[in-house]
């Protein structure tokens, strides 16, 4: 089946979120559309999924123009997605989940089970892709829930498959098996359109490559005739400064000590399970593993925005162990937290409003008890010219910033208090190349001031960039804490829970880790 | 290399479905017990003088009669302590939650045996008048339960089952009363309710208004026009308009002459058998046929069911009004069935109990008929008890049955995952 896209045009308000886009999917092809977070290419899928309607342009299958008035109708004409989060009802099981709208039946409308297990045991032999029908899907690691994702997709006869960042959760194996999985689909003859924003793995699937800014299509590219640095300058408007500096780290003695901490969560089982840590001051230890395996929960309690069940958690003498989140702060930790829109910021309130949050109740931003507005008003314009933030003003509402320049309202806000402890989580998840290098360059100066790092990240790249040591966890446990040096395939396999034994360190010839590969 | 093991690490027990009984909780379960054991010991067996007797009746229809068992008051106590205790230090010594409610039911079961024989000392106890009286009692309760169920695992949570029920017995009694055709009055019932869950429907779907206040207005309308209606049209007019029959007993061959279960379960009026119908029929529908699944799917996740191209307000408004029709059926149990007559504010907070019944069954019908069953228990014993006398003011036993309601939703349920979407509004963007 060939797709094509015509001038495919998606307004919301001003915002032009599509601008006359044009796209081909061959027959049995992987096609690539690479972009920046913000470049509209989820947008586009929404669109040709029939999730949002084009303001202009033509979707075609085959030469003939189609309408998506919704998903039924899109599925109706062969195309299938994988949506980056998940469409999965966690409580049902895996043959409930891929049948789900599509369901066999018998007599009256009874469920036929045995006929939905056999296709999709087919459909798994046929594809490779392992999964147990009768699992629960809550309890299948989400590598096996994009298997079930994509099972969705093929036994609907999908012969275009959408793939939506399909490689944010996964580790590094499950991402080869993955790109195995879309080599076979397509030599089967279905074509793919793998949307993504990480330029490595572009280079290694795709047969063509489309790359988006700004909600227009900017070029194509052949992938056996460009390299990263190409690429990234077209994705990015212009070339990019490839390697984070970063000096040897001068580590001093021990500021952020943990043992054996334990935490429990709502459901009374333990993610976080026995941990122990320790980060010096002046070095980064940054945090890897696939998310969910206990990393927030513990950056949270570092904050004390969760106290541990066990264990205890110290800050040079100061034991935080059931302390309060004021404690923790007045102790000297700063917290960017990992969804800033949430946890970090009061989205309706002014930038001015946002960077006091911490202090708004003492000298100099208040006095006797009542707020010194004017202070604070002017705290707010000299930090968004000391942080670079981008705004009007520091009136402007939070809520208003591109999601770099809250980012920046966070840092502002955390790094104006004494920091002994800096626990950043995901401090550079969907933010632009210029806001990456910018967040990370504020991480090491902060390290170089001499404070303890403890950087939380799912991305492997901005952990070996970044990290003076890593430790790595999984299902609550620590598997181990190594060296950037120890690579990309050992710290993979340790994110999935193995820590091969004896497994001499590979030499010093690990690749250089580059910005291109956080972007 | 590329297959990783996932094997779950050890010692992180996944949870079933729907519940998680920590061991905490078991050890909970297992002291409360222990000090059931230790009160039955003490206030019904040697808080007893020796000599006193208790005499349980499992009267039935004539022929069915079983000899009374007379039981000595003090050493009936002592015994059922001995067992409380045991029960209680099986649940303290478990390594495993499984089965532990089971354990601990049968405890309270025999804490409760003790404490009639107590209320019962020198006088005669007739059981079975007491466990016909928990149907009765259960029957509108399992059909607000089930009410809850079927909007509730669609997604919306119905807090007004209260002013259906209201709804339902008071034009139920109407219809029922002027035309004299009791089967009339069920089917205005059945419209009542399910007017309510269409307006109940409305407001939450296409206006996306917050559910519970919804929910709470209209039991407070629903309450209001009841009490205006019966004092501006049925009192005047009280025997056209508010004196219906109701529905006898329906005896069925062969299965009521069972001793004992006979009379209980199968010589009951039509609602009970409804209830029961409809029990199976909202079980088997939910979970083993497509529509079943499909709602199930849009109570939980309904991006997730509208990807598949599964129309997620659509299956709102239907079962949201289903729901009101069931409700509206359960109403009319309350004058048709037993009463024969409706009076301002009747049902008593029982739609209430109807929800808690739904929660403490974890939003599955065979769970809520438990629940609904241990209520209407609650509910007969405390009507048995206010004749025998017992010497507990009746105010109180009035207030045991909401007392052991709120106590088992607080403290007995634990967490309890509800449908995941429930009560949320959906909108497409």
């Amino acid at each position: 089946m060939k797709l094509e896209l015509a001038g495919i045009t998606k307004r919301f308000g001003a915002l032009v979120a599509n601008d006359h886009i044009d796209l081909t999917v061959e027959p049995g092809e992987i096609h690539c559309l690479l972009g920046e977070n913000g470049a509209g290419k989820s947008t586009l899928m929404n669109v040709l999924f029939g999730l949002l309607h084009a303001d202009e342009g033509e979707i075609r299958i085959d030469g003939e123009p189609v309408r998506f008035a919704d998903p039924g109708d899109a599925v109706r004409r062969g195309i299938g997605m994988v949506h980056q989060h998940f469409m999965l009802v966690p409580v049902f099981s895996v043959a409930e989940n891929v049948v789900l709208g599509f369901e066999p039946t018998r007599a009256a409308g009874f469920l036929d089970h045995r006929k939905a297990r056999s296709d999709i045991s087919r459909l798994s032999k046929e594809f490779g892709l392992e999964v147990d029908p009768d699992a629960l899907v809550e309890h299948l690691p989400v590598g096996a829930q994009q298997r079930v994702e994509i099972l969705k997709a093929l036994i609907r006869d999908a012969k275009v498959l959408i793939l939506d960042e399909p490689t944010a959760v996964l580790t590094p194996q499950e991402i080869e098996a993955l790109f195995r999985i879309m080599r076979s689909l397509a030599a089967a003859g279905r074509s793919i359109l793998f949307i993504t924003h990480k330029l490595k793995e572009v280079l290694a699937v795709a047969d063509r490559i489309t790359v988006m800014r700004l909600g227009k299509v900017v070029g194509a590219a052949d992938p056996s005739a460009i390299d990263e640095a190409e690429l990234a300058a077209m994705m990015v408007g212009r070339s990019v400064e490839l390697v984070v500096r970063k000096e040897p780290p001068k580590p001093g003695p021990v500021v952020l000590e943990l043992r054996g901490v334990r935490i429990v969560d709502a459901r009374g089982i333990a993610v976080v399970d026995g941990v122990d840590l320790e980060v010096r001051a002046g070095e980064i230890l940054a945090l890897a593993g696939v998310q969910g395996n206990g990393q927030t929960e513990l950056a949270e309690a570092v904050c004390a925005l969760r106290n541990p069940e066990a264990g205890t958690i110290r800050i040079d003498a100061i034991d935080l162990t059931r302390a309060t989140p004021k404690a923790a702060l007045r102790a000297g930790v700063a917290n960017v937290p990992e969804d800033r829109q949430v946890d970090g910021l009061v989205l309706g309130m002014s930038i001015a409003d946002n960077l006091v949050l911490d202090l708004f109740d003492r000298t100099p931003f208040a006095r006797h008890g009542a707020r010194d507005l004017a202070r604070v008003a002017a705290d707010g314009e000299t930090k968004l010219a000391e942080f670079d933030i981008r705004a009007p003003s520091a009136r402007e509402a939070v809520g208003n910033l591109s999601g770099g320049n809250q980012q920046k309202v966070v840092v502002a806000r955390e790094l104006s208090r004494p920091v002994k402890v800096l626990v950043a989580s995901q401090p550079t998840r969907g933010l632009d190349v210029g806001s990456i290098e910018y967040v990370h360059r504020r991480i090491i100066e902060e390290r170089d001031r001499g404070a303890a790092v403890l950087l939380v990240s799912s991305e492997l790249d901005e952990v070996l960039a970044l990290g003076d040591r890593i430790a790595v966890m999984y299902r609550g446990r620590v598997v181990g804490t190594v060296a950037p040096s120890a690579g990309r395939d050992r710290i993979g396999l340790m994110m999935a829970g193995i820590e091969p034994p004896d497994l001499p360190p590979p030499d010093g010839d690990q690749p250089p880790v580059t910005n291109l590969d956080l972007i | 290399m590329s297959t990783v093991d996932l094997t779950p690490v050890e010692g992180v027990e996944l949870a079933p479905e729907g519940r998680l009984v920590s061991l905490g909780r078991v050890r909970g379960m297992g002291v409360f017990l222990a000090v059931l054991a230790v009160t039955t010991l003490v206030a019904f067996g040697f808080g007893v003088p020796s000599g006193e007797h208790a005499i349980f009746l499992l009267s039935g229809p004539p022929a069915l009669n079983v000899s009374p068992l007379t039981m000595s008051v003090r050493w009936v106590a002592v015994a059922l302590a001995i067992g409380c205790a045991a029960l209680a230090a099986l649940l303290l010594l478990r390594r495993s939650a499984r089965g532990s409610y089971l354990i601990f039911s049968l405890g309270v079961v025999l804490f409760l045996w003790a404490f009639l024989a107590w209320a019962a000392r020198g006088a005669a106890l007739n059981l079975l008048q007491m466990l016909v009286g928990t149907l009765v009692y259960a029957t509108p309760l399992v059909y607000g339960s089930l009410s809850g169920i079927m909007c509730e695992r669609s997604g919306v949570v119905n807090i007004a089952i209260e002013g259906q029920f209201l709804a339902g017995a008071f034009l139920g009694a109407m219809i029922g009363s002027a035309s004299g055709n009791l089967w009339l009055g069920v089917l205005a019932g059945a419209v009542a309710g399910g007017l309510f869950g269409a307006l109940l429907a409305f407001l939450a779907l296409r206006y996306g208004a917050d559910q519970i206040i919804v929910g709470v207005v209209i039991v407070a309308f629903c309450t209001g026009l009841t009490n205006f209606l019966t004092e501006q049209v049925l009192t005047p007019d009280q025997s056209t308009l508010n004196s219906p029959q109701t529905f006898s007993p329906l005896a069925i061959p062969l299965l009521s002459k069972i001793p004992i279960l006979g009379p209980v379960l199968f010589d009951q009026n039509v609602f009970l058998y409804g209830a029961a119908i409809l029990l199976v029929m909202v079980h088997v529908a939910l979970f083993k046929t497509r529509w079943g699944l499909r709602v199930r799917a849009v109570g939980e996740h309904p991006r997730a069911a509208e990807t598949v191209g599964i129309h997620v307000l659509s299956v709102r408004y239907r079962n949201v009004i289903l729901g009101g029709v069931i409700a509206g059926i359960g109403g009319a149990s309350f004058t048709i069935g037993s009463i024969g007559e409706f009076s301002a504010g009747m049902t008593a907070g029982l739609g209430y109990v109807a929800l808690a019944a739904m929660i403490f069954g974890r939003w599955r019908p065979f769970g809520a008929l438990g629940a609904a069953v241990l209520f209407g228990f609650a509910l007969s014993l405390q009507s048995y008890l206010a004749v025998l006398n017992v010497g507990i003011p009746s105010p109180f036993l009035s207030m045991a049955p909401y007392v052991i309601t709120i106590a088992v939703v607080s403290g007995l349920v634990g967490r309890v995952r509800p449908p995941a979407a429930d009560g949320v509004p959906y909108s497409r963007d």
